[in-house]
């Protein structure tokens, strides 16, 4: 077998709040394969945007970020680069795509300026081979009438057109992974399975290996291979998709599932909640962090850190399947 | 037939914008909603939703149309009569942290309303303590609180109780959950639903989720650019629903929500268009631009709510019944 395209060995990203230090995302390891679509799913505070971003490089070393443990994307460890190193990465080997597509583009720059840039950054194309790929990229991406689109502004534009542009962006160099952090949050639903679909046949198309970070299990069910499910900074059940979402093994992911309104379920049904709030990252309860919340903690689960063991890190992993699903 | 909690009939809202332009937010919307029944009112932002759960508690009054809460008419009061009967109508927003004041306690938060109608009994810290154990808050632990020292579903909860020290007659619920997380959504959605059977309430229940909608309802309005477009029961929401636009809904929902016995008669292609403009919403129909059914005729009529029986009405010219 190949190395995989993205290894993630035991990534520590530490925080010095003026609150003390918070750990946000607390030894998580992954690997992702050419071509492979993993979700991450977890509430908000659970890491999962904050691990995208420290994958990306964004968030590094510095004077009140510690970051340990490995990220190699391509056998290059993107936190061991210099930082003309990671711009190098940016783009051509790994690409990320934000929730919010208006703070993600520039409202002075014409939308075709947007794409034109990286092109002539890392591809050295003159302005106009610039100027005429990034009119295909935007019809690429399913924008009509691209060549009036490349010479509008941001504001011009609705906000699935925006978030074409920002993922055509992100594709313009070819890159073999994207991290899509909660793509279609800010969107309408009848825009966002656009969006989504949109992401997924080109990820095809151009056989790219995507992260998709969601706080929404729907969005991630259909549409990714594995999943990781993040509770309080921490990985606490991963595997298929499938897998997971038919029988899930921690308590967390099952109770998760199961909390969330179904269609198919009967009008004024009671929803099976979770009780409590997610922990405060500042100061996390020891041993099982899901613990005080867990309908099935014990002693042991309140004093010892559960690993992840066999996918799941859980000392009492559940083994039935969801009577929902049954 | 027993007078409705609330109805409004035929709500126009709009917003001008300068240059003789208006928002057409709500364009002739009526409702009722019945004594101990949840209406839920479904659709994707700027569809008008939240304009009419402020227009039933006349903030802002609506342009033209009518609010009756029980045998009491709303609009045309002068400010002063309104404070009174409006009353026992409460509202809860989307983002419960920024609508509690951040320098008020939670105890004063809640009892502000009566304090505002100058009622000072001996009971007060009881009262208090009372309507926030009922939110399933424990008194001990946050009647000192502030707002940022809440959670946000805790935050939630105070907007629940404060909502009740008036003892309302009608709840409307404006995207109660929107902002919460999935694990803490639930707890206020079944919060929601004990409380209205507990204190006898009527709730308007606004929200953009299908589900969520589905869950809390009795029955179901859809909307799209500031009109009705289906009202139906909401056992009958993913199973029965006719009117292309809701259908476009439905279908849009990620599969594992979507119900593999859902309605295959009515096949909705997708369309690419995007929502037109509230400020010159299309002629006729205003969901014709993006509708897979649209003939000449939804162009140049407007397709009123009919009746198609079992509690269920629909606005479309095209759909087969």
């Amino acid at each position: 077998m190949t190395a995989p395209l993205l290894e993630v060995d035991d990534l520590r990203t530490r925080f010095l709040t003026p609150r003390g230090p918070m750990v946000a995302v607390d030894g998580v390891s992954l690997t992702l394969a050419a071509g492979e679509t993993l979700g991450i799913v977890g509430e908000s505070g659970s890491g999962k945007s904050v691990l995208g971003r420290t994958i990306m490089g964004l968030i590094t070393n510095g004077p009140t970020t510690t970051v340990t443990g490995a990220v190699r994307v391509d056998g290059a460890d993107i936190h061991q680069l210099t930082p003309q190193g990671r711009r190098a990465l940016w783009g051509t080997k790994i690409a990320m795509v934000f929730q919010d597509p208006m703070t993600s583009l520039n409202p002075t720059k014409r939308v075709g300026t947007h794409l034109s840039e990286s092109l002539r950054f890392h591809r050295g194309l003159s302005r106009g081979a610039a100027r005429t790929r990034a009119v295909e990229l935007l019809k690429l991406v399913g924008i009509p009438e691209p060549e009036r689109r490349a010479g509008q502004y941001p504001h011009e534009l609705s906000g699935g057109m925006r978030q074409r542009v920002v993922i055509a962006m992100a594709l313009a160099c070819d890159p073999k992974l994207l991290i899509a952090d909660e793509p279609t949050t800010a969107l309408d639903v009848t825009v966002q399975k656009q969006i989504l679909d949109l992401l997924q046949s080109l990820a095809e198309r151009l056989q790219m290996a995507t992260i998709l970070i969601s706080h929404d299990l729907g969005t991630v069910s259909g549409r990714t291979d594995r999943v990781a499910v993040m509770y309080a900074g921490r990985v606490v059940e991963s595997g298929e998709t499938r897998d997971v979402f038919a029988q899930p093994r921690h308590p967390y992911s099952g109770a998760l599932i199961e909390s969330i309104p179904r269609l198919d379920a009967a009008s004024h049904s009671l929803l099976p909640a979770i009780v409590g709030q997610p922990p405060n990252m500042l100061n996390p309860p020891s041993g099982c962090r899901f613990a005080p919340r867990c309908a099935f903690a014990q002693d042991r689960c309140r004093t010892e850190t559960p690993a992840l063991v066999d996918d799941v890190a859980c000392h009492f992993p559940l083994t039935q399947a969801l009577e929902v699903h049954a | 037939m027993t007078t409705p909690a609330l109805e409004a009939t035929d709500l126009v809202v709009e917003f001008p914008v300068g240059r003789g332009q208006k928002v057409h937010a709500v364009s002739g919307v009526s409702l009722s909603v019945a004594p101990g029944e949840t209406l839920g009112i479904l659709g994707e932002s700027g569809c008008g939703k939240s304009t009419i759960g402020r227009a039933l508690i006349q903030m802002p009054a609506p342009d033209s149309g009518t609010v009756r809460l029980g045998d009491r008419e709303l609009t045309g009061l002068r400010a002063k009569e309104l404070r009174g009967a409006r009353a026992r109508m409460q509202i809860i927003m989307q983002d419960p942290i920024s609508s509690l004041n951040p320098r008020r306690k939670v105890k004063d938060l809640v009892w502000e309303s009566h304090a505002i109608w100058g009622y000072d009994g001996d009971d007060k810290e009881a009262k208090i303590d009372e309507v926030l154990r009922a939110v399933g808050l424990d008194p001990e632990t946050v009647r000192e609180r502030r707002p940022h020292e809440l959670s946000g579903g805790q935050a939630q909860r105070v907007c629940i109780a404060r909502a009740l020290m008036m003892d309302p007659v009608v709840l409307i619920c404006d995207e109660p959950v929107s902002s919460l997380d999935v694990s803490v959504q639930a707890q206020i959605l079944n919060l929601l639903e004990a409380t209205k059977a507990r204190y006898d309430l009527s709730l308007v229940f606004i929200a953009h989720d299908v589900a969520v909608v589905k869950n809390i309802s009795d029955r179901v309005m859809v909307m799209y650019l500031g009109k009705s477009c289906e009202v139906l029961p909401s056992e009958d929401l993913h199973l029965r629903a006719v009117h292309p636009y809701t259908r476009l809904l439905l279908s849009s929902l990620p599969e594992a929500q979507q119900s593999s016995s859902a309605n295959g008669d009515v096949v909705v292609e997708r369309v690419a268009a995007e929502l037109p403009s509230p400020l010159n919403p299309p002629s006729g129909c205003r969901f014709r631009t993006r509708c897979p059914l649209a003939t000449d005729r939804c162009a140049a009529e407007e397709p009123l709510l009919r009746d198609i029986g079992a509690g269920h009405q629909v606005a479309c010219h095209n759909v087969a019944l």
